[in-house]
């Protein structure tokens, strides 16, 4: 188990966009902060369904969140500039529970990149992914 | 006894979309279309914001904005209202948007086939010749116009996502 000041849960801020929308801290997986948003109004785009927007305002903010966990280990507090966000939707989202989180696939001195899933019910079956690609601009 | 249905019009539409759903929380705007392209405003808000220090609109409603701009781009073009879910959609954040702007987003329909849709456009605030962001995206046809009657859901639905088709 991490210790508190590794704890990444204990470093996650989300942004007023993100708790606008009602996306919260769920838990940990891998040591990586897994968000979720439930069903609401303000999600939903067909009656019924997420909004495909929703749905990446949810993967990229676990894409962040997970960015983010890992500089506070690496004592690093750079501002963050989006380059780009790539989301695929698979299936579409349900009026369920979502939860996201993103995996590094590569963290360097001035960019990130990194992989994200949704999903619902199961684990195992993603209703959107994306990658995302972040520069890193150490403050002054 | 079945009147021919009307041609789908971004600005009646936007009288709805944007009174309701996730659309309506964002605040959406018309502003404009075209043949093929629709545009509509994010207007600037103080708790879409990506950071907190900052004026700044995150990047995410941007996505919002120009998925909905997408899709009403694709139902100008085909003239109907056939139900469409995005298969795939990029942004390319050239720079933030000025603070305390709204964001206006511009999506082109440039093809359709069968059971596909593709979309480019930008997002900007103020300057079209400065964007914000360009998007490009794929969306896939997933039932009939429910304005012709029953949508047939199955074979068409979003598990046989496939977009090769003419």
């Amino acid at each position: 188990m991490s210790s508190t000041q590794d704890d990444p849960a204990a470093a996650l801020v989300l942004p007023p966009y993100a708790r606008a929308l009602g996306i919260s801290l769920h838990g940990l997986e891998g040591g990586l902060p897994v968000l979720t948003v439930g069903f609401s109004s303000v999600i939903e785009g067909r009656p019924g369904a997420f909004h495909g927007g929703a749905t990446a305002g949810l993967l990229e903010n676990a894409g962040y969140a997970a960015l983010r966990a890992v500089l506070v280990r690496e004592g690093r507090n750079p501002q963050l500039k989006p380059v780009n966000i790539t989301v695929q939707f698979l299936a579409a989202g349900k009026q369920k529970q979502t939860f996201a989180v993103g995996r590094i696939t590569r963290l360097g001195r001035r960019n990130a990149n990194i992989a994200v899933e949704a999903w619902q019910d199961d684990r195992e079956r993603p209703i959107a992914t994306a990658i995302l690609n972040i520069l890193m601009a150490e403050r002054d | 006894m079945s009147s021919p249905k009307a041609r789908f019009n971004p600005a009646e539409a936007s009288k709805f979309f944007t009174k309701h759903g996730h659309s309506g929380w964002l605040g959406l705007r018309y502003r404009d279309h075209g043949e093929n392209w629709v545009e509509l405003e994010l207007p600037w808000r103080e708790d879409l914001l990506g950071e907190e220090d900052r004026a700044v609109l995150a990047s995410g409603p941007i996505v919002s904005l120009m998925d909905m701009a997408s899709g009403m781009s694709i139902w100008t073009t085909k003239g109907d209202f056939t139900p469409i879910a995005t298969l795939d959609l990029r942004v390319d954040y050239q720079r933030p948007a000025k603070e305390r702007a709204a964001v206006i987003g511009r999506v082109e329909c440039y093809r359709t086939t069968k059971s596909a849709a593709f979309v480019r456009g930008i997002a900007h605030d103020g300057d079209p010749d400065d964007p914000v962001a360009h998007v490009a995206g794929v969306f896939m046809t997933i039932g009939r116009d429910p304005r012709q009657g029953k949508v047939p859901m199955g074979k068409d639905a979003a598990s046989s996502a496939g977009t090769g088709d003419e």
